[in-house]
């Protein structure tokens, strides 16, 4: 036995409909503040791990000397357009503009495929030049720290990729105003670890 | 307001249930108190040989029996804390106790008391105090801090290099060159007119470990990667006991350290004689053979002899030390002869196998371990 | 004595029916009770690990356990009580409790809510499991590197035990996450966040904890795990990786994390002393001022766990001062819940009783808590039985002791029925001489210089005595917890019926039958003010007139 299926506790509100003490939070967008200051943490963790162990090893297989900062200057730009364009996506879905909502939303995830794909090329590059999460310390906290940022954009991308799905499956689709709004800023917020990941890895190392 | 069983009462005559519902609900438990039984028995195996055991040696580890000024400072300091502690606690305690005993509900009570709500002066007040107290709480540990802080080294000083190993401690003392031991560290007395402060670096060749000695100083881990300093000095002659404060492994309960504090002469005849090489006795030539041609000299070193193993404790000039196995047992030889036996009947899990010697193997080996003096 | 199944279905089908609402529950209350119960059962294991290593400890030179169940035992017990015993049965009575106090019907992510419980199961099971891969790990519960790295930890046990942690973490997580959207957005018209019961405002408190300080040790296990699994560095001290990295991390959250079991106790607390003392919360907002302050302090204190790793002595005294700094707080409240009983009329019933113990306790582990953020102190307190007894008293006198009155009290609302007076009495009383006996002399044994975590002492040191009374004190305590067991079996089946509020209590769980329906509340009420029973009680004097 579960609680009502077609409507969650959020939407019961109260019988009373009298005015409440202060501005009402909305439980979605509380939770997406939540898990986006828990991913400040983990990441933040994982970036200090990053500055601790920068500049520690010997040798050729550093920052200074793997790093191609054109191709980090390429991939910031995919993420901040891709930015732009799942913001356009929410204002254009919460107006009313499905098709529109559907074309920046797929532009989107072109763009997040994009980047996906400029980083799979650097990963290949870096190992091919005997740089692997194993070789030494940078190794391994590059990856780790590219990587795990590489999953988040895979899953906002698979995210996205489900409400497209739906948005263009259905005629009705102001229900997802809220999700795509929440989803973008989930989007952002990957976006703005990436930068701090250019400052930190691609800038600051050389 | 409705009174009914709550929904999740369990009740139903027996009818209700299927039989073996009931033992469903026991199988879990006896699986568990089987297997638990199975793990705890099944690891009393390790212990069937009667271990060896060292004659306690009464060595008091209190942290108020002090002899160095680090330690005496930390002493000072916890007498101070604990009366301020003991002062604390009587207060709330004894408000505690009050109102438990003052504001019991009395059978003549009728309605609810007055109701508090807050009050500000009150709750300034008792924001302020303790403020107040930490502040100079935190003033007293800056002041212990910088008192206890390890001086540069003096001329006079003793340098000890400890390297804490899994499950034994190895000191080198760089002021007398060569001279490698074992888990008992001795060092001189301070006497009027000759300060001897000893200054330890700590390095660890595995995991961390902690070097502790609670009459000479707090501990200090011993962090891989790393190289730690202490120091403590004391003009107290005497045998001082410690262990490894810091978890490290299976046999982390019998890591000991035995710092013994010699008369400044006697230290150097000490020091000089440890950094000699290992004289051997010819008689005991067939425990030298079987030494240097199993596997021993793989991890040991005799200074002297071919033997130069570096992973497990030096053992030149083995017979001068009271204990084995990092203060495991006493250092005679029948504790050797059971030890050599089997290692891991006295400390299992430790790094040294069993090498299957025969008696008559284990007698002569432990007949010239003893004769390295 | 009316029974549960109406409908007189033939058993099997009734309970295949009910096992399989109960799986597929996303019910606040359901799950509350689901954690409750994974907590008991794991309490129950956790303390049996207790009792086995006390008994091999009894005697010098122990022949029960050897060393390596010894620690074995050791790590478990740990591991267990943190993560599957504490967290479990808070986030259980804050899953069930906290919706009802600020009436709403569930929690806001009902579905991400049954997620984090059988996240948390799924953890629990796992590290368990170790035992039938060959053995539980033997790292400790804080699992220094590198002896967890691969090279000092070969089997597959520190695996289990960074897979459960991570497993249950995620969980954890979304906990919080569920527990700040629900008390943010999901409050009744008119109760702002200054109007919030006490407790509520400590789960609020802790989610944010959680939020910061689960997902740091989330990366720290990662790092391990990648350093074990797929030969990477973190931790690899042989290629330049650092030891300290891994305590840092994990006492960036370890300290957090002890706040964050202790917070909700403070709110039991809050919530029973005014009920059972029958006065409003002395100070409502320092209280709360008092805890977030504590939440934000808390992050600033974790290398007080590390004083004897050699950090300069800058970093010493500031950490030292720090840890210092968050007794005020603490003190604060201390004070009062002191002068919320001062002028009241107390009651002794069992929640009260806790709460008493809990706050001699707890104060008692507080101060050894200052004595030990003294870090000349330290130095020779740390890592040995002296901190044992500490963190046992703000832990174990702490948390459980808040556990045990938060399940007092609320039982009557979970089951409809009420726990046996005299049992609960007999279960106080019994733990808290068993649990004085137990870690009150381990402040003596460490003062002695005896160390933490060793499976064996040697005779002649003076440690028997203290050891064999803090053996004593715990077989006390489990004659303690098996009447409790007794006492809450007793009760389901025969215990006397509780009605609404059997409390006269002040906030609006109490305003819900017994047990609430499964929607909670028919209408949902409208507040003016903390205690919006005490208002339509008092209609004269209402709370709302006052604050």
């Amino acid at each position: 036995m579960t609680t009502a299926d077609s409507m969650s506790p959020r939407d019961w509100g109260s019988a009373s409909g009298t005015a409440h003490a202060e501005p009402v939070f909305q439980a979605g967008r509380c939770g997406m503040v939540a898990f986006l200051a828990s991913e400040v943490a983990f990441f933040g963790t994982l970036i200090v791990a990053y500055l601790k162990y920068l500049g520690a090893d010997n040798g050729e297989l550093t920052p200074a000397n793997m790093l191609h900062l054109p191709t980090a200057l390429v991939n910031t730009a995919l993420l901040v357009s891709s930015s732009i364009t799942i913001a356009w996506a929410a204002t254009a879905l919460a107006r009313g503009s499905h098709k529109a909502a559907c074309r920046w939303l797929a532009l989107t995830v072109l763009l997040g495929l994009g980047f996906l794909g400029v980083t799979a090329s650097e990963w290949y590059d870096l190992i091919s030049r005997g740089l692997t999460l194993r070789t030494n310390l940078f190794g391994t906290t590059y990856f780790t720290l590219i990587g795990f940022h590489a999953g988040h954009v895979t899953l906002g991308l698979l995210a996205m990729i489900c409400l497209l799905a739906i948005l263009s499956s259905q005629k009705q689709v102001g229900f997802l105003a809220e999700p795509v709004e929440l989803v973008s800023w989930y989007w952002h917020f990957v976006d703005g670890v990436w930068i701090v990941l250019l400052l930190v890895v691609y800038i600051l190392g050389r | 307001m409705s009174s009914k069983p709550g929904k999740f009462a369990i009740t139903s005559p027996s009818g209700d249930r299927p039989w073996w519902g009931r033992w469903l609900l026991i199988l879990p438990w006896v699986l568990t108190a089987a297997g638990t039984s199975y793990r705890v028995c099944g690891a009393a195996e390790e212990l069937q040989t009667p271990p060896v055991r060292q004659t306690p040696d009464r060595l008091s580890t209190s942290v108020f029996d002090t002899v160095s000024p680090p330690a005496d400072k930390i002493r000072d300091l916890i007498y101070l804390v604990t009366a301020i502690a003991s002062v604390i606690l009587l207060l709330v305690g004894g408000m505690l106790i009050y109102c438990i005993i003052r504001f019991r509900r009395r059978k003549t009570d009728r309605g609810e008391p007055p109701q508090l709500y807050g009050s500000q002066p009150i709750e300034l007040a008792w924001t302020v105090g303790p403020l107040l107290t930490v502040f100079v709480l935190l003033m007293v540990v800056i002041r212990t801090v910088a008192e206890t802080r390890r001086p540069e080294p003096s001329a006079d000083a003793v340098r000890i290099r400890v390297v804490g190993h899994r499950w034994w401690w190895e000191f080198q003392y760089p002021d007398f060159p060569g001279l490698t031991t074992a888990n008992e560290m001795h060092v001189p007395a301070s006497v009027p007119g000759r300060e001897r402060p000893i200054h330890l670096e700590l390095e660890s060749a595995d995991v961390v470990h902690s070097f502790w000695v609670p009459r000479l100083a707090g501990k200090t881990d011993v962090v891989p990667g790393r190289t730690n300093l202490m120091w403590f000095q004391t003009a107290h002659t005497g045998s001082y006991r410690g262990q490894c404060a810091e978890y490290c492994g299976t046999q982390h309960a019998n890591m000991l350290i035995r710092v013994v504090v010699d008369a400044p002469d006697e230290f150097e005849a000490w020091a000089a004689h440890q950094a000699s090489l290992q004289q051997i006795d010819p008689e005991f030539a067939a425990g030298q053979g079987l030494f240097m041609n199993r596997t021993c000299v793989n991890c040991h070193a005799i200074r002297g002899t071919e033997a130069g193993g570096t992973v497990g404790p030096d053992l030149t000039h083995l017979a001068t030390r009271k204990t084995l196995a990092a203060g495991t047992i006493d250092n005679t030889r029948k504790n050797l002869a059971v030890w050599l036996h089997d290692p891991q009947s006295i400390k299992p899990g430790c790094d040294m196998p069993s090498l299957r010697l025969t008696d008559q193997e284990v007698r002569d080996m432990a007949a010239f371990l003893e004769s390295l003096k | 004595m009316t029974t549960v199944a109406d409908i007189p279905a033939r058993s099997s089908v009734d309970i295949t029916m009910r096992l399989h609402g109960w799986v597929t529950t996303v019910d606040h209350k359901r799950l509350g009770i689901m954690y409750i119960v994974t907590g008991l059962v794991f309490f129950i294991v956790g303390g049996i690990e207790a009792l086995l290593m006390r008994w091999q400890l009894f005697t010098s030179d122990g022949q029960v356990l050897s060393g390596t169940t010894f620690n074995q035992m050791f790590t478990m017990h740990g591991t267990t009580m943190i993560f599957f015993v504490a967290m479990p049965m808070i986030f259980g009575i804050a899953n069930y409790v906290v919706p009802l106090m600020i009436g709403a019907r569930d929690m806001a992510f009902p579905r991400l809510n049954a997620f984090s419980f059988w996240m948390s199961l799924l953890g629990g099971v796992l590290l368990y499991g170790s035992f039938f891969a060959g053995g539980a790990p033997d790292v400790g519960w804080f699992a220094y590197a590198p002896l967890t790295e691969y090279t000092f930890a070969r089997s597959t046990a520190t695996d289990y035990w960074i897979l459960s942690l991570l497993i249950s973490g995620v969980g954890t997580i979304a906990t919080a996450i569920n527990l700040s959207a629900t008390i943010l957005a999901l409050r009744a018209p008119g109760m702002a966040l200054g109007k919030l019961p006490l407790f509520v405002w400590m789960m609020l408190i802790d989610a944010f904890l959680v939020l910061f300080a689960l997902p740091p040790l989330t990366a720290a296990l990662v790092m391990l795990l990648l350093d074990r699994q797929l030969g990477a560095h973190f931790f690899d001290v042989q290629a330049g990786g650092s030891a300290l990295l891994w305590q840092h991390l994990f006492w960036f959250f370890g300290h957090p994390e002890v706040y964050i079991v202790a917070l909700p106790a403070f709110g039991i607390i809050s919530e029973v002393i005014p009920v059972f003392a029958r006065k409003v919360i002395f100070g409502y907002e320092s209280v709360a001022a008092a805890s977030v302050a504590i939440g934000f302090i808390s992050f600033g204190v974790w290398a007080h766990h590390m004083f004897a790793v050699g950090l300069s002595p800058g970093l010493d005294s500031f950490f030292a001062g720090a840890s210092l700094l968050i007794a005020v707080p603490t003190g604060i409240k201390v004070f009062n819940w002191l002068a919320t009983l001062y002028g009241g009329r107390i009651r002794f019933d069992a929640p009260m009783l806790f709460s008493l113990g809990f706050l001699g306790m707890f104060v008692f582990g507080g101060l050894t808590g200052i004595m030990l953020a003294a870090a000349p102190i330290d130095w020779q307190f740390t890592d040995s039985y002296f901190v044992v007894g500490h963190f046992h008293y703000v832990l174990f006198g702490g948390t459980v002791f808040g556990l045990m009155a938060a399940f007092y009290y609320w039982w009557p609302k979970m089951t409809g029925r009420m726990l046996g007076r005299r049992l609960g009495q007999w279960h106080f009383w019994l733990l808290l001489i068993g649990f004085n006996l137990t870690f009150g002399p381990m402040h003596v044994s460490g003062l002695l210089g005896m160390p933490r975590r060793i499976y064996t002492y040697q005779a002649g040191q003076g440690w028997e005595l203290w050891n064999q009374l803090t053996t004593i004190g715990a077989v006390i305590q489990g004659i303690a917890m098996a009447l409790f067991i007794l006492n809450v079996l007793i009760s389901l089946r025969r215990g006397e019926l509780a009605g609404d509020d059997p409390w006269d209590a002040w906030t609006l769980e109490w305003a819900t039958t017994s047990p609430p329906a499964e929607y909670n509340f028919e209408t949902i009420p409208e507040v003016r003010s903390r205690r919006p029973l005490w208002d339509l009680k008092h209609p004269d004097d209402p709370d709302w007139k006052h604050e």
